[in-house]
């Protein structure tokens, strides 16, 4: 985990287009093994997100809730 | 102190005669001078392109000469920018003149990218430019019936437009007779109808009513055109006999070539709205990396705040408000009915049923755009 490359995209206060299009508009700009960790204020998204990875074939690092921030890891695998 | 505004469009435009105005008499002593370069000497509407794909617009219909859209005092050249040197507090444009500024507000905009999935700058219809409007304002003229598919990209430019193209083509096809023979087919890349949870709410139950099919957790991956067929990431086949795509946008190609943010988005405080490491230069509308609808109205309002805040720093030395997030969006509901959607950082837009006055708003406004353009409205 340490040596990953990690891009931080802070979709917080994202209504529209919302959190899960700006991770699927973010993840096809980047590598293949690289991960991104997309912080959300919507609480959706931490189901949103690992539906759209598991469907896609992409890997869920982790989700966490932090003051009210999810911060939902991702890492692109195609 | 001279500011130097790039991009002629909707966001540019407006923060360049809210300046005008603000600091008429600044520039009239010689104190502050506002310069405009744009790439076009005309300024499109690009809302009406949607009109222009059903025939209820024509492409004369969306232009003004852009000189006539700005405030006197306001210098304004058609040359657009090669090179940004931030270092250097100046560009350079396309006829070799180079331009110095004390403060740059980059507004460039954005174009479609078809380009990035195979097959789709071949086989599918889009209604972003004038010459695709019309191509495709041609293809529903010579439509005769079949599946209809409304593909999504991400990002793309005003998130209300893949609901108002299927809504309008719904009324459009029910006028010519074609709706019994048409089946009109709605993808989206996430797990609900449209990325606001309200707006999906509202829609999903719309496309019902109507016929419409939907599909969501669609996102395209490839067009094989010879089987007229869509792939999509998520591993299904949607076959297709008209496409019709929202493709995903990219930022102009200059912020990339000059390294300012990667696919020309530029990295953008989301409350003071300058470039991320850059006191002096301001980005507006969709050239921002900001995570809030790419659309006219997004460029309105901060173009708003901008104004007042580069006047404020002018004459008490510090900004006076941090943009909100606010953005207001029109949502054609069909050929005479529409809603819309209000919201920033903080609050979610909570779309009402839709109605006729609303659409009439909408038609209304598609003439009140100039007037707002010109900082009036």
């Amino acid at each position: 985990m340490g040596d990953d490359k990690v891009k931080v995209v802070d979709a917080t206060g994202s209504f529209c287009p919302g959190p899960l299009m700006e991770l699927i508009g973010q993840l096809k700009e980047m590598e293949v093994g690289d991960v991104l960790e997309l912080l959300s204020s919507d609480k959706g998204s931490a189901a949103d997100v690992p539906e759209w990875v598991n469907k896609v074939g992409h890997e869920m690092v982790g989700t966490e809730e932090k003051d009210g921030v999810w911060h939902i890891r991702v890492r692109k695998l195609k | 102190m001279r500011i130097l505004i790039v991009g002629g469009g909707m966001g540019g435009t407006i923060l360049a005669n809210n300046l005008a105005r603000r600091l008429h008499r600044e520039m009239r002593d010689g104190k502050v001078a506002i310069q405009m370069l744009s790439a076009s000497d005309r300024h499109m509407y690009q809302p009406g392109l949607l009109y222009v794909a059903v025939g209820r617009m024509m492409p004369q219909d969306l232009y003004r000469d852009q000189a006539s859209l700005l405030e006197p005092g306001i210098e304004f050249h058609v040359d657009p920018v090669e090179e940004f040197e931030l270092d250097a507090n100046r560009v350079k444009t396309k006829s070799g003149k180079a331009y110095g500024y004390d403060v740059l507000v980059i507004a460039t905009g954005s174009r479609i990218y078809p380009e990035g999935i195979p097959g789709l700058e071949e086989h599918g219809e889009f209604f972003y430019t004038e010459a695709s409007a019309l191509k495709l304002f041609r293809r529903l003229r010579e439509f005769e019936g079949g599946k209809v598919v409304i593909a999504v990209g991400v990002p793309h430019k005003c998130p209300m437009a893949p609901l108002e193209i299927t809504f309008m083509l719904h009324d459009y096809f029910k006028d010519r007779g074609l709706l019994d023979k048409t089946q009109l087919h709605y993808t989206y890349p996430i797990g609900r109808t449209h990325g606001l949870e309200n707006v999906a709410k509202w829609a999903t139950p719309e496309f019902e009513r109507l016929g419409i099919s939907y599909e969501t957790l669609f996102n395209l991956k490839e067009v094989d055109g010879k089987r007229k067929v869509l792939l999509s990431e998520e591993g299904s086949e949607t076959p297709y006999d008209l496409l019709i795509s929202i493709p995903a946008h990219r930022g102009m190609e200059v912020i990339e070539k000059n390294g300012l943010g990667k696919s020309g988005w530029i990295p953008t405080d989301r409350h003071r709205l300058n470039m991320e490491g850059r006191e002096n230069v301001y980005v507006l509308g969709d050239t921002t990396n900001l995570p809030i609808s790419k659309a006219g109205s997004t460029a309105h309002f901060e173009a708003d705040t901008l104004g007042e805040n580069l006047a404020a720093m002018i004459r008490v030395g510090a900004p006076v408000r941090d943009y909100d997030g606010k953005v207001f969006c029109f949502i054609e509901a069909g050929k005479d009915r529409a809603t819309y959607a209000m919201f920033n950082y903080q609050n979610p837009p909570d779309p009402k049923p839709p109605t006729q006055a609303m659409h009439w708003f909408k038609m209304a406004y598609n003439q009140l755009y100039w007037a707002s353009a010109r900082g009036i409205l």
